[in-house]
């Protein structure tokens, strides 16, 4: 996909399919919903359409239910597609995933703690700190192993993962009771049900926070194909951009888990696919990147919510379904190259 | 004075000096040869000569700056490097790597090349006989034409300070002499060029000048013919040798005779 053309045509494409993507999924549900009536509903509560031809209900699961849903799936699955690319470069790990490196196990580890503290309120701050502490800590025991090769750095995170977890499920087991201990348990697996305007709104900001700052560093990702020295010799100043990138990453992975819980293989799957696609090149990578994290994440998420209707699976079920074999096949596929 | 001087390079690993007060110049117009036996320190000075290694001591001038304080950003636009090894995950056409090379001359907010990196990219692949591999996978390539690739990159930053760490050492004969003719008319053009070198009748017939290393410090200093003789290859090397002169060539050749003994 090297001509502007092709480009240009990709990205119009993939939008034009994020927007049916959106529609056909508020449409699917228990109560079907006709597009032409989505529409009116959003057109309406934007001021666009004074009287709505919608019955209030119809109208209700469109714009309090499910279009705040799609949306925070959206944006989900963009910033945690995103965490993932830029990990793998950072690392350079092909198998590096925000998921498989304990980032979101820290993350959920730091809600809960806030959760349980009776800071409600605060619970992506504390997914930020567990995330970044996760982080912190994975590269640490992968430079005491010997340095960050794509190995150790899995080992590591799957110990900070294991450990994380466990503090988790032990607090959980402490506190909560019945109810609420289904829901944190549902939450913990990944999942986007009861999603909220306010939950979609957080997903947004963090998207606005975090996706520029990873966006304009495209030529740094570029310059780290070869590491560090090599990225250095073409100008870039690698210290500054591995930090600034690792806790852009850490607050990005952090909101999303405390939106939507710890949902794997996103960060994994979806940029390999797309660089299958068009390359290495960050500054077509990244945004096609987000733009086919947000589509993979609404299917999913909408597959989570429709399939086994009326019960709702988590989400982070159906992209581990997805992702494990595929990360199976990202190892056979880099066993010659590491 | 212009070009690169270094002077009392240390650099030191676990309490040992891998360097021990290095001191040459390269001057522009010329290639400067690096040899040495493995473990000379020949790779950990390229890497000192960028500021990649910390210095336990010593300076890098270039035309009379401190390369070391000047911004990674700046130095990018006038000096190139060549690693001994590289290698990636990432998906790139050799077109996408030589195109690396361009990435020092882009603004942050530049999402695509301009028509002029387009043009001095195809340029450099050209020059290297790269032109029909553009589209190839990097990580599919053998070890010299990866190495080609490296050296077509490193062009495309049009440096006027080269530094090469063996960047022929995979390369058939034939890709040697075209990859060292080009870089010595490089030189010729005004660039600085320092390039370290494994095989002496290669670095004799294209260096304007050798520093030879052993144990970290410099063991000679000067021209290919005033340098190699049996006694320093001896020293250096351990082995035993002629140096030959061919009447109807400038260039000292190199007879190997066996390792010495003790």
């Amino acid at each position: 996909m090297g001509s502007r053309p092709a480009q240009f045509a990709a990205y119009a494409g993939l939008w034009a399919l994020l927007i049916a993507s959106a529609i056909l999924a508020i449409s699917f549900g228990p109560a079907d919903i006709a597009p032409a009536e989505i529409w009116s509903s959003i057109f309406h509560h934007l001021g666009l359409l004074p009287d709505s031809p919608v019955a209030p209900l119809r109208d209700a699961i469109v714009w309090q239910l499910r279009l705040p849903r799609v949306l925070a799936a959206l944006g989900i699955g963009a910033g945690l597609a995103l965490a993932g690319t830029v990990m793998q470069v950072l690392t350079r790990n092909p198998l590096a995933d925000p998921y498989l490196l304990g980032l979101s196990s820290g993350a959920a580890l730091g809600a809960v703690i806030f959760l349980l503290l009776g800071a409600a309120l605060l619970m992506p701050l504390g997914a930020f700190l567990g995330s970044l502490a996760a982080l912190a800590l994975a590269l640490l025991i992968a430079k005491l192993l010997g340095g960050a090769t794509p190995s150790r750095a899995i080992l590591a995170g799957i110990c900070i993962a294991a450990l994380a977890s466990a503090a988790t499920s032990l607090l959980i087991f402490w506190s909560a009771t019945g109810d609420s201990y289904r829901e944190i348990l549902s939450w913990l697996l990944g999942s986007l049900s009861g999603t909220l305007w306010s939950d979609a709104a957080l997903v947004g900001l963090g998207l606005l926070l975090c996706a520029p700052i990873i966006l304009m560093s495209g030529r740094g990702l570029d310059a780290f194909a070869f590491g560090e020295s090599a990225a250095a010799s073409l100008g870039i100043d690698i210290v500054r951009l591995r930090w600034t990138l690792l806790a852009a990453t850490a607050l990005l992975t952090g909101i999303m888990v405390a939106i939507g819980g710890a949902i794997g293989f996103v960060g994994l799957v979806v940029p390999h696919a797309v660089r299958l696609a068009v390359g290495s090149r960050h500054r077509v990578l990244l945004p096609m990147t987000m733009l086919v994290g947000a589509i993979f994440m609404l299917w999913t998420d909408t597959a989570a919510r429709t399939l086994f209707d009326p019960r709702e699976l988590p989400v982070g079920i159906v992209t581990a379904l997805i992702g494990a074999p595929a990360f199976l096949l990202i190892l056979l596929r880099y066993r010659r190259v590491t | 004075m212009s070009g690169l001087v270094a002077s009392g390079i240390r650099v030191t690993a676990g309490g040992r000096a891998i360097l021990d007060g290095v001191g040459f110049s390269a001057a522009p117009g010329e290639v400067t040869g690096l040899i040495g036996p493995n473990g000379a320190g020949k790779s950990t000075l390229i890497a000192a000569l960028q500021g990649f290694r910390d210095l336990a001591g010593g300076n890098v001038h270039f035309d009379d700056r401190d390369l070391l304080a000047i911004r990674p950003a700046e130095r990018a636009r006038f000096c190139a490097s060549v690693e001994q090894f590289a290698s990636t995950t990432e998906r790139l056409t050799v077109r996408d790597v030589v195109a690396l090379g361009r990435l020092p001359f882009q603004s942050t907010w530049q999402s695509q090349p301009s028509a002029e990196d387009e043009a001095i990219t195809d340029a450099c692949l050209t020059d290297l006989g790269l032109a029909g591999f553009a589209p190839r996978l990097y990580h599919t390539l053998s070890g010299g034409e990866q190495q080609r690739v490296q050296i077509a990159r490193a062009l495309a930053q049009q440096p006027r300070l080269l530094l090469l760490d063996e960047p022929t050492s995979h390369l058939d004969i034939q890709a040697q002499l075209l990859a060292l003719d080009l870089l010595q008319r490089r030189a010729r053009a005004g660039c600085t060029i320092v390039i370290a070198l494994h095989d002496l009748n290669l670095a004799a017939r294209y260096c304007d000048r050798l520093v030879v290393l052993k144990s970290g410090q410099v063991a000679a200093d000067g021209p290919p013919s005033a340098v190699l003789d049996a006694g320093l290859l001896a020293r250096v090397y351990g082995v035993e040798a002629s140096v030959l002169r061919l009447p109807d060539s400038p260039y000292p050749i190199v007879v190997y005779d066996r390792a010495k003994s003790d």
